[in-house]
């Protein structure tokens, strides 16, 4: 099997993931190893079939669009870093 | 009354006590803390728990019994949840640093029922980092114990939930299974787990991992306490879209139903290859030589896709976590990075410094899978290879009733043996994973010991939504020999 390309930078800036140089160079390996595993995916035949996403015999759920009780605005900004008059406090976004 | 000391009773006899009038919640709540202290120290399966706020419950529930009406068979009973199922005012860490403050601000759907129940909440239980793992060595909060050989792993993810029940610190616990972290851990811990159908239990208030496989389930010492426990968490909920609208029977009364025609067994043979200890593959033999001299007919079946299940499942788990996770950015809650001068900063580094490395590692991977150029190759692939891994046990299903697998390839292994090469960890989920990718209910079973006295769990496969049948298919065996019951020398 050939081994796939990683590009470790690229896959991190897409994750939004700080990574350090010794974690890019391990993530690189063990990627490497499970993408080789993975590889055997493509011995299936697979022409043909359906995917699944997921397993139960549900495909559309609708309710009556009615007002119900919600979480307080306490209770959602409970765990916020950094809040102010009932708002999340951000850095600035734009000068 | 049982001889056995409170905390090492069943749910059942617990239940039988407390309606007797023979015990009190408090009195029960008071010793299953005193157990949970006793031995915490070198278990180290709580990542919390409030003493104050369960003896607060049990007083509640005795003065239910006391007036008349108590709220269920369950009510007074202490329970344990994996530190992702959320209740409200409590902490929920996922045994995550990105978490480390959090405190839940509503219950759980399960975490209700409970509640409406009577059931005591005690503790939050370990895992490996947001149910990442095989051995609960990935948690930023503690190295979790296996309580019938402490230098070795309780399994994962849901190791705390496991070891905690093992160890006699609570009669019941619940957990998540993504891949096997219910019923891994159970048979390396020597107790009952069960991952439920797909839709049988709401996922709402479970932090969630990768969503189409996610199922919370019950730990019990017996086929018959775990019966009981998905009683009280089965059945639809509208406020998760998933969970299905099917009527929830009488699943203990289900263990003792009497059966039209013998159990039909199926053996896939693609389980009992390389890879097997020879210990596990007795135990598990000696198992089905019991269901045969119960009468039952045993068939060697095959499930042709099986070895590509790990492949995979890695893909859509990784693929739906590296999605999931996103919301964790450190700006409407749990950590924000004190570095960050950017937004962007705040999401990097908040990132960086709230996850574990396999957590990184799984989102990495899974961010790959779903990149441009590589979708179709990967998640594509993957999701059809599910497609014929689940027809695989419809086919299976129209000649047998249930399917009969060893739950694990092996005993508990040793502290840090496979940590370093998460590939190898992955391997001990081989024989639980298709039934997630199939959304199947299975249940793991203890069914004897190594000769170094190690759990060894047998896993029995059912139907969807057949969960009674299931159940009772396993109390056959269960209530004959009750393993479950063989408590560790802390």
């Amino acid at each position: 099997m050939s081994s796939p390309h990683i590009d470790i930078d690229h896959l991190a800036t897409l994750a939004r993931l700080a990574l350090t140089p010794e974690e890019k160079t391990r993530f690189t390996a063990q990627l490497g190893d499970i993408l080789g595993y993975i590889e055997q995916l493509k011995t299936v035949n697979v022409d043909g079939v359906e995917p699944t996403a997921h397993a139960t015999p549900i495909f559309n759920v609708l309710q009556a669009d009615e007002p119900r009780p919600g979480l307080s605005v306490e209770d959602a900004l409970r765990n916020a870093p950094a809040q102010r008059d009932h708002m999340i406090v951000v850095p600035r976004v734009v000068e | 009354m049982s001889d056995t000391p409170l905390h090492f009773q069943t749910v059942a006899e617990l239940s039988t006590s407390l309606a007797a009038g023979s015990l009190t919640s408090v009195a029960l709540t008071e010793a299953i803390i005193a157990r949970t202290l006793a031995v915490e120290d070198r278990v180290q399966a709580f990542n919390s728990h409030d003493r104050e706020s369960a003896l607060e419950q049990a007083r509640a529930s005795d003065a239910r019994r006391a007036a008349g009406r108590p709220l269920s068979p369950l009510d007074g009973i202490p329970i344990g949840l994996k530190d992702v199922i959320a209740v409200r005012d409590q902490p929920l860490t996922a045994s995550s640093r990105i978490l480390a403050n959090f405190v839940s601000p509503y219950d759980a759907t399960v975490t209700t029922r409970l509640r409406d129940a009577g059931m005591v909440f005690w503790g939050r239980l370990n895992l490996d980092e947001f149910a990442m793992g095989s051995s609960t060595e990935n948690s930023a909060t503690r190295i979790t114990a296996n309580p019938h050989d402490l230098t070795r792993i309780p399994g994962g993810s849901s190791g705390g939930s496991a070891a905690s029940l093992a160890a006699g610190q609570v009669p019941a616990t619940l957990g998540s299974d993504t891949g096997g972290s219910i019923r891994q851990p159970a048979a390396l811990c020597g107790v009952v787990g069960l991952k439920p159908t797909y839709g049988r239990v709401s996922r709402y208030g479970l932090v969630a991992y990768a969503s189409s496989l996610d199922q919370i389930g019950p730990f019990g010492r017996t086929v018959e306490d775990v019966a009981m426990l998905l009683q009280a968490i089965a059945g639809a909920d509208d406020r998760d879209s998933t969970s299905f609208d099917t009527p929830v029977p009488d699943y203990r009364a289900a263990l003792s139903a009497p059966r039209a025609r013998p159990w039909r067994i199926g053996i896939p043979r693609e389980y009992f290859g390389a890879g097997l200890d020879p210990a596990v593959a007795s135990a598990v033999q000696t198992a089905i030589a019991h269901y045969q001299a119960l009468g039952a007919e045993i068939r060697e079946i095959s499930l042709p896709h099986t070895e590509y299940a790990l492949a995979a499942y890695y893909i859509i788990a990784t693929a739906e976590a590296s999605s999931n996770l996103a919301r964790f950015d450190g700006v409407r809650y749990g950590h924000r990075s004190a570095e960050a001068e950017s937004l962007l900063d705040v999401y990097f580094k908040s990132r960086a410094e709230g996850f574990g490395s396999e957590v990184k590692l799984r989102i990495i991977l899974g961010t790959y899978v779903l990149s441009s150029g590589y979708y179709d190759a990967y998640y594509g692939r993957a999701q059809k290879v599910r497609t014929l891994i689940r027809e695989d046990f419809i086919r299976a299903f129209g000649e047998v009733d249930v399917v009969l697998t060893p739950t694990a390839p092996t005993a508990a292994f040793k502290r840090g043996e496979k940590s370093a090469d998460p590939l190898a960890m992955y391997l001990a989920d081989i024989y639980t994973i298709g039934v997630n990718l199939a959304g199947l209910p299975a249940i793991s079973v203890p069914c004897g010991f190594t000769a170094a006295g190690l759990p060894i769990g047998l896993q029995l496969i059912g139907r969807p939504f057949a969960e009674a049948d299931l159940l009772a298919a396993a109390h056959a065996y269960d209530h004959a020999h009750a393993w479950g019951k063989r408590t560790p020398n802390l």
